[in-house]
């Protein structure tokens, strides 16, 4: 149920990067940003990895909701944590509806900032214990184990890595809550 | 096993959700509205000129606005074989330095010579990032006059900015560098051996004449921007610190650790007091002062010795630090010249200082601790609010007239309109793609004239036709006039567009120079006079005193040159009537060309290789009889007797 609203709100939002008429300028369009360039040469962004993944539907749903996927779209560089829908799956029930919710906005675009990163800490560089200092400007933990392993604040998994053209995507099983204080 | 099924779900590309959002084609794109606000009649003027600093080429262009027309180029730290600039024997002590002559470098922001705080119209500067010198223009001819090096500095990032009056011009490095005698020294020394230097840089309030005045050695951080305080803040000077983890190596991670950066606050007049009293210390140092002169039409490269240097650490009440979010880029102060904005190029908040409250809390001591001696202030005492999460990637901020300010996002590609008072946003408008930094007209002074916000952006992919991977850059014009900022025109720029500064046409356009007067012509070389054109000859040096007037050039038939002269072809052009310049340019010359304007005289170098017959020729279409404009020179083998000979319309009887 909660999945099929996601779809649908996936498909609605697919559409909704350009301006709406009210906000356009005069009669200039601004048409949409850097998301809807044509290019099926270069190798792909992180938007396009999200949304070419069938297992990342509600992140790019969300990223959607709020008008985040412009900015993964830019150069960056990012380093991007990517939750999976079994990830978001695991919230509470209701969680997700409610931070879908156009009032709730900041607090979903304030999680998923809580996920990227400015710098691409490519997989070689990652340390035991590393701190990254989200966009959000709340931290988090990075632990990898002797086995190579990588954990994110002692609770995500990275189930694999994505190199994007602008950044590192880390397909990770949980999604990361940001602290109230760091 | 996971992964791998996690790995083939993103390798495959089905249906993307991209798809659905393809742009409306340029049917939708265009507009009368828009295009009113932004179309010039023929033969109409624009209302500012946009001084557009050329990045990567080094140069600085002049357009129109709001017609995003393109003036001019002007040549400043790079070579341009178009005019000669850097080739010719009269501009190349302009790009000499300590290094010798350095052909190329990075130009990044302009900076209007203000009085009061406004636009006065009278030079504008420019900074080289690479080897760090601040460039003179002079805006009556628009052309470099005077460029100086300066010593003790890596990547001149954060410059060249301007006190109120032009008092000062400063320069702060981006690269921290070892300084004093020893600088062969390990990477690794970092935190020992690299400081930080701001060179304060005088300006001759009535020539415009730079020297500096001294430096200040500050801690080993990258000074990124700055601004001048202005009304109760003049005095003061703000630059934006990173990298104050001190790191060395991949800063894109090492110098992001930090949850905060600094912006420095300078005293500027307190300084000038430990100067006065005579704390300065005389250090040795090399760097290049050069200076075209309008009367003689040339440059000359002076080679100084020492530099006073003050040391912040040991010199208190200079410097003190303000905590500013992730790797503060830029660091604007408001027309009023209490507020002082930082952008933490990696933060999703602005703060906004008050210089009354940064007053106070230096005088209460309400310190946090301390950085190599140096005071910080206590972010919240300092503090007069943050704008939240107003975007990614904050850049650049200017200002209008109404107590509203513009940033730039480069991550989140837009500009947004905030209210410096209520740190409201108050409105934003998407950039294709990647601002970098923006103007508004004025922007930057203590009366913004306003009208129009302009995008500077990084990327364009799709916007333009493509020309292969190479694509412009561009810059995108707004109205601001309305409570909604409103695109009107976007247009491709040449080289990399970073700041730009715009100023009403009126202040400039009726003191533009039409002519050198001819009269006044003091090059040790001008030829006054088709009667006094000649060649001499002094060793291997052979000096030609050309002529050049619609439509020829004296001499035109030279004879007598040899392999191994350095010949000199200094020409004067005669005319004195606007737009009329020549040009002069020799078959095989290892060198470009050089335009001469009405009254000027320029001078090429020519080491002809081989004996022959070589043409020459006027290169700027002159007249209706420009392609008779020609002559011919004679180049005999090293050590042959063939007499020198020069003349212009003799004709002997043909064998």
């Amino acid at each position: 149920m909660k999945y099929q609203y996601l779809l649908s709100l996936a498909l609605l939002l697919a559409c909704t990067q350009q301006r709406p008429e009210s906000e356009s300028s005069g009669d200039v369009t601004y048409g949409p940003g850097q998301s809807a360039v044509q290019d099926n040469i270069s190798r792909p962004d992180i938007i396009r990895i999200a949304s070419n993944s069938n297992v990342h539907k509600t992140l790019v749903a969300a990223l959607k909701a709020v008008d985040y996927v412009d900015a993964l779209s830019n150069a960056g560089p990012f380093t991007y944590f990517a939750p999976t829908d079994e990830a978001f799956d695991k919230l509470p029930a209701g969680t997700l509806a409610n931070l879908l919710k156009p009032e709730n906005k900041n607090q979903l675009r304030n999680i998923l900032e809580y996920h990227v990163y400015v710098g691409n800490i490519r997989e070689d560089r990652i340390t035991d214990g590393m701190i990254l200092n989200q966009v959000n400007l709340k931290n988090i933990t990075i632990n990898r184990s002797p086995d190579g392993k990588i954990t994110i604040n002692g609770v995500a998994q990275v189930m694999g890595v994505v190199e994007a053209s602008n950044g590192t995507v880390y397909v990770i099983d949980t999604v990361l809550l940001p602290p109230a204080n760091n | 096993m996971k992964k791998q099924v996690f790995l083939f779900a993103l390798v495959l590309f089905g249906i993307g959700l991209m798809s659905g959002c393809k742009p409306k084609g340029p049917a939708g794109v265009t507009t009368s509205g828009a295009a009113a606000k932004v179309y010039v009649p023929p033969g109409q003027y624009d209302e500012f000129y946009n001084f557009v600093s050329g990045g990567f080429n080094g140069q600085m262009a002049v357009y129109g606005l709001p017609s995003g027309r393109l003036f001019r180029n002007i040549p400043v730290f790079s070579v341009n074989p178009e005019n000669g600039y850097g080739y010719s024997e009269e501009t190349k002590p302009l790009l000499n330095t300590s290094h010798g002559f350095v052909p190329w470098d990075d130009l990044h922001h302009p900076a209007l010579s203000t009085t009061n705080g406004e636009h006065d119209g009278r030079w504008v500067f420019g900074n080289a990032n690479n080897t760090p010198r601040v460039a003179r223009i002079d805006l009556r001819t628009f052309r470099t006059v005077e460029i100086i090096e300066l010593p003790n500095s890596g990547g001149n990032h954060s410059s060249p900015f301007i006190t109120e009056n032009t008092e000062y011009v400063v320069a702060g490095t981006r690269f921290s560098v070892p300084v004093g005698e020893n600088r062969d020294v390990p990477i690794s020394s970092y935190k020992e051996n690299f400081k930080g230097t701001i060179s304060f840089i005088k300006v001759d309030p009535q020539t415009g004449r730079m020297h500096i005045a001294f430096q200040l050695r500050t801690p080993g951080f990258n000074y990124d921007l700055s601004r001048a305080g202005k009304g109760p803040s003049h005095g003061w000077f703000f630059f934006s610190c990173y990298n104050t983890e001190q790191a060395y190596t991949l800063l894109e991670v090492n110098a992001s650790r930090n949850d905060k950066d600094f912006i420095m606050a300078v005293n500027w007049k307190k300084a000038e007091e430990y100067l006065a009293a005579g704390k300065g210390k005389t250090e040795k140092a090399r760097y290049a002062h050069n200076i075209y002169d309008e009367k003689t039409h040339m440059a000359t490269s002076t080679i100084l010795e020492e530099v006073t240097v003050l040391d912040v650490t040991e010199l208190p009440g200079i410097v003190y630090f303000l905590p500013c979010p992730k790797s503060p880029h830029g660091c604007d102060v408001d027309p009023t010249g209490e507020y002082i904005v930082g952008s933490g190029k990696l933060a999703a908040v602005m703060p906004v200082f008050s210089f009354s409250k940064m007053q106070q809390a230096i005088a209460n001591k309400d310190f946090e601790g301390e950085f190599e001696g140096i005071p910080i202030i206590k972010y919240q005492s300092a503090l007069y609010g943050e704008v939240q999460k107003p975007g990614l990637g904050p850049l650049h901020t200017e200002f209008d007239a109404q107590g509203n300010a513009y940033t730039s996002f480069f991550v989140s590609s837009e500009i947004v309109k905030w209210n410096v008072k209520t740190l409201q946003v108050l409105d934003r408008v998407p950039s294709y793609y990647s601002v970098g930094h923006l103007c508004v007209p004025g922007g930057p002074t203590k009366k913004p004239y306003g009208k129009y916000v302009i995008a500077y952006n990084k990327i364009t992919k799709d916007r333009y036709l493509p020309t292969g991977p190479e694509l412009t850059q561009s810059a995108q014009l707004y109205s601001i006039e309305g409570d909604k900022m409103q695109l009107l025109l976007d247009f491709p720029t040449i080289g990399e567009p970073h700041y730009a500064e715009a100023i009403p046409a009126s202040l400039l356009k009726d003191k533009s120079l039409k002519i050198y007067p001819i009269e006044e012509n003091q090059h040790p070389y001008a030829t006054k006079g088709e009667k006094m054109a000649r060649v001499e000859r002094k060793g291997n040096d052979v000096h030609v005193y050309m002529t050049a007037i619609r439509s020829h050039l004296t001499p035109d038939n030279i004879e007598g040159l040899r392999v191994g002269d350095n010949v000199y072809f200094h020409v004067t052009n005669l005319e004195q009537d606007w737009d009329i310049p020549h040009g002069f340019a020799i078959k095989g010359a290892n060198n470009a060309e050089i335009l001469i304007m009405p009254g000027e005289t320029q001078t090429l170098l020519w080491k002809p290789l081989k004996p022959g017959i070589y043409p020459f020729y006027c290169t700027d279409f002159c007249s209706a009889l420009h392609q008779e404009m020609q002559g011919y020179a004679r180049v005999s083998p090293a050590g042959s007797a063939t007499p020198l000979k020069f003349s212009t319309g003799e004709i002997s009887s043909q064998k």
